[in-house]
């Protein structure tokens, strides 16, 4: 078994390799170095520390049959029937995965009357869909779908699952990874596979400051969540491909004590600090209607409107729309400022954004300091384009 | 009613770096205090008690300072404490992790309600509640933004989907993950503080539990492995584009596209 375990001959300056655990889980006492509970197994002390002072031991741990793991499957995520585009993603993601190790993509859907759905994923390259088709199963309930997700895990013994990080695949995932007993990786940005099967995931920690990369070497499946429009959807092929397993399994497994009693659609959310996109009016928006075009472009993106301080005291939006200093502080994925010249006190509000697209026609305006992408022209001329091209795409 | 609360200890700042040379983690000012989602979860746990009566314990895993955030939680209303710990508990990932808390759980006492928080700051993964639940073999529900009512055998709630409310009844015992902002977590009170200092803190060992199978806990329980860790690419790169508003509409609509937003 693994463990460290300290040489009290070799430790020297006990401050100094105190000083080395970013946990603060070393300790003198008495004279003695101590580890304590908040240690981490990170092992800086022994790369680190005088040579022998702190010595990381491991016993052989039992290895696994890895060759008995086979496919990569893929979760339909869905709420009454409709599928979540993150699985698209994810399909494609493990189609490129198999590809490198030879193994075949599994889509699993669970749900009541479901065969259409099944019917419409063989048109993304899956080897096969398979179907737990129930009356239990209409809605998500934790239990039951946990039982059926199992079952699968069991019967086809797949190398990797992956699934979307959505509302069902947070409260899933986890479940499903304590019954079988495997790890679970979340929130992944980048996927990899290794030749001997082993799932390479890198996720963001300490709040996106540095980047992990995770292995699950002995164990299978491997699990791992990631987020919508992470990775790239797949082109839907006009052929179908594939095809479609039905499964049973007994009632039994189905019950559940949890009863859905109601799903309500919610609001569109009016708060801008909550929107994936935003699109900012300044005042190179010479009248109030033009912000109708603000707001088109917004609603086609799926995101809201907001504005600079002097749009705000015109009356034009109210206080709440309002990013900056003195007012919201946001961090979209998306945000595109149209007509805003970028003052020190607009930026400090939305400098974090993960994409930043500034249209402005002076070229020297502060607010190209700030964007990724910065288009030198009038807003007036690309804006109702722009609006015309993406509805065009959209009725394709 | 019987109510736990999981609680974590977590670093002040995630101001970490990453030393590109050796690879090493540079981390400066190791304050800790409570998970803010966690505050959440012992909110909901004491509006709860003031309806249906009962009481309430939090339960953390973690080194022995940890015992900091147990006193905070006397301070806002918590009757009972209890801290698991143990260096044989140390670097493990969600699976150790929830398996410890479930075994800690287990000696704690019969619950009807297990509350966790959405998330933490630094694990990041909201995982642990539903795998916690999955070991206590009790029904979870995430993402819990409302509590409807509060019957003597179920509890209704509110789960956001996102797009939509799922409106749920779940039966006790069972375990509810918590949105941030379900109600407004009170302060510590001041006289509480002072009536609590002498409140005893339950600790539990390895020793304690009931499975003392060393390979279950810790690093050598825990399926993932972190091979290394890098600092993440920043998106410095500029790019100013000119040109005629039909061709600059075009680009913009191209990188749109690429960028998955049209
Ligand atoms: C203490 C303090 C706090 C403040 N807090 C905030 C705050 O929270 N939020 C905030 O926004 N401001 C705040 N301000 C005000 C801030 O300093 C700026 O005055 C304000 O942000 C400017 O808004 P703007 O970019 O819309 O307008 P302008 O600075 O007038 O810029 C308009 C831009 O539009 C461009 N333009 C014009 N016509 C076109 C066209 N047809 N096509 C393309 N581009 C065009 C121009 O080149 C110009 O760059 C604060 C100021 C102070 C002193
Ligand atoms: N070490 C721990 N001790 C007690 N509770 C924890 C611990 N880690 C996580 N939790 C609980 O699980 C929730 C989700 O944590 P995480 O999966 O790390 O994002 C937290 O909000 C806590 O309620």
């Amino acid at each position: 078994m693994a463990k460290l375990v300290v040489n009290q001959a070799l430790v020297g300056d006990i401050k100094q390799l105190i000083s080395i655990c970013p946990f603060n889980a070393m300790e003198d006492r008495n004279g003695e170095l101590v580890i304590n509970a908040a240690c981490k197994v990170c092992k800086l002390c022994v790369k680190k520390g005088p040579k022998g002072a702190v010595e990381y031991m491991e016993e052989e741990v039992k290895t696994i049959d890895k060759s008995q793991w086979k496919g990569i499957a893929v979760y339909v995520d869905h709420i009454d029937g409709v599928i979540h585009p993150v699985t698209y993603e994810l399909i494609g993601k493990a189609r490129e995965l198999a590809l490198k190790i030879n193994h075949p993509v599994y889509a699993i859907m669970m749900g009541s009357e479901i065969s259409a759905q099944c019917q419409e994923l063989l048109h993304y390259n899956v080897d096969k869909v398979f179907a737990y088709d129930k009356k239990q199963l209409d809605r998500f309930k934790i239990e039951p779908y946990t039982a059926v997700f199992e079952d699968f895990v069991q019967k086809i013994k797949p190398t990797a699952i992956l699934m979307g990080a959505t509302p069902v695949g947070r409260q899933l995932a986890p479940r499903l990874a304590a019954r079988v007993g495997t790890g679970l990786t979340a929130d992944c940005t980048i996927l990899d596979i290794n030749e001997n099967t082993d799932l390479v995931q890198i996720r963001p920690a300490f709040g996106g400051n540095i980047m992990a990369q995770i292995l699950t070497p002995n164990h299978r499946p491997q699990m791992a969540t990631v987020r919508y429009k992470v990775m790239d959807a797949p082109e839907r092929n006009t052929d179908k491909s594939g095809e479609i397993i039905q499964c049973e399994i007994a009632a039994d497994k189905l019950q559940s004590k949890i009863q859905v009693l109601d799903i309500i659609a919610k609001e569109k959310e009016q708060f801008i600090e909550a929107s994936e996109v935003l699109v900012v009016a300044g005042r190179g928006i010479r009248k109030e209607e033009d912000l109708n075009l603000v707001t088109e472009l917004a609603d086609l993106l799926g995101g809201q409107i907001a504005c600079t301080r002097p749009i705000m005291e015109a009356g034009w939006l109210e206080a709440k729309r309002q990013v900056g200093l003195s007012g919201r502080t946001v961090r979209p994925k998306l945000i595109i400022t149209v007509g805003v010249s970028g003052s020190v006190q607009f930026a400090a509000g939305m400098n974090n954004s993960e994409q930043i697209i500034a249209i402005n026609k002076d070229e020297n305006a502060p607010i190209f300091k700030v964007a990724h992408y910065g288009l030198v022209g009038d807003l007036y001329e690309i804006v109702p384009e722009l609006i015309n091209k993406i509805k065009l795409s959209k009725a394709v | 009613m019987n109510i736990l609360v999981c609680i974590k200890q977590v670093p002040d700042s995630n101001k970490v770096e990453v030393d590109p040379v050796t690879g090493v983690l540079k981390r400066n000012g190791v304050e800790s205090k409570m998970n803010p989602y966690d505050l959440y979860a012992l909110e909901t746990a004491l509006r709860i008690k003031e309806q249906k009566g009962g009481s309430i314990h939090v339960l953390t895993m973690g080194p022995g300072q940890a015992a900091g955030i147990i006193r905070e939680a006397y301070a806002m209303g918590a009757d009972q404490g209890v801290l698991i710990s143990d260096r044989k508990f140390g670097g493990a990932d969600v699976l150790a992790t929830s398996y410890t808390i479930s075994q800690g759980i287990k000696m704690a006492g019969e619950f009807d309600l297990i509350l966790c928080g959405k998330q933490t700051t630094d694990g990041d993964t909201a995982q642990v509640g539903p795998e916690v639940a999955e070991w206590l073999n009790i029904p979870s529900v995430s993402n819990v933004s409302n509590i409807l009512e509060i019957g003597d055998r179920d509890i209704t709630v509110e789960m956001d989907m996102t797009h939509e409310l799922e409106i749920t009844k779940v039966q006790f015992p069972c375990l509810l993950a918590v949105d941030k902002d379900i109600f407004m977590p009170r302060l510590p009170s001041y006289v509480k503080k002072l009536e609590t200092k002498d409140r005893e803190i339950t600790v539990i060992t390895l020793a304690d539990l009931e499975d003392q199978d060393e390979r279950h806990y810790g690093l050598n329980g825990s399926p993932t492995q972190v091979e290394r860790i890098f600092p993440p690419e920043v998106n410095a790169r500029r790019e100013l584009w000119n040109g005629n508003g039909m061709e600059l509409t075009e680009q913009l609509f191209q990188k749109l596209k690429d960028l998955k937003f049209a």
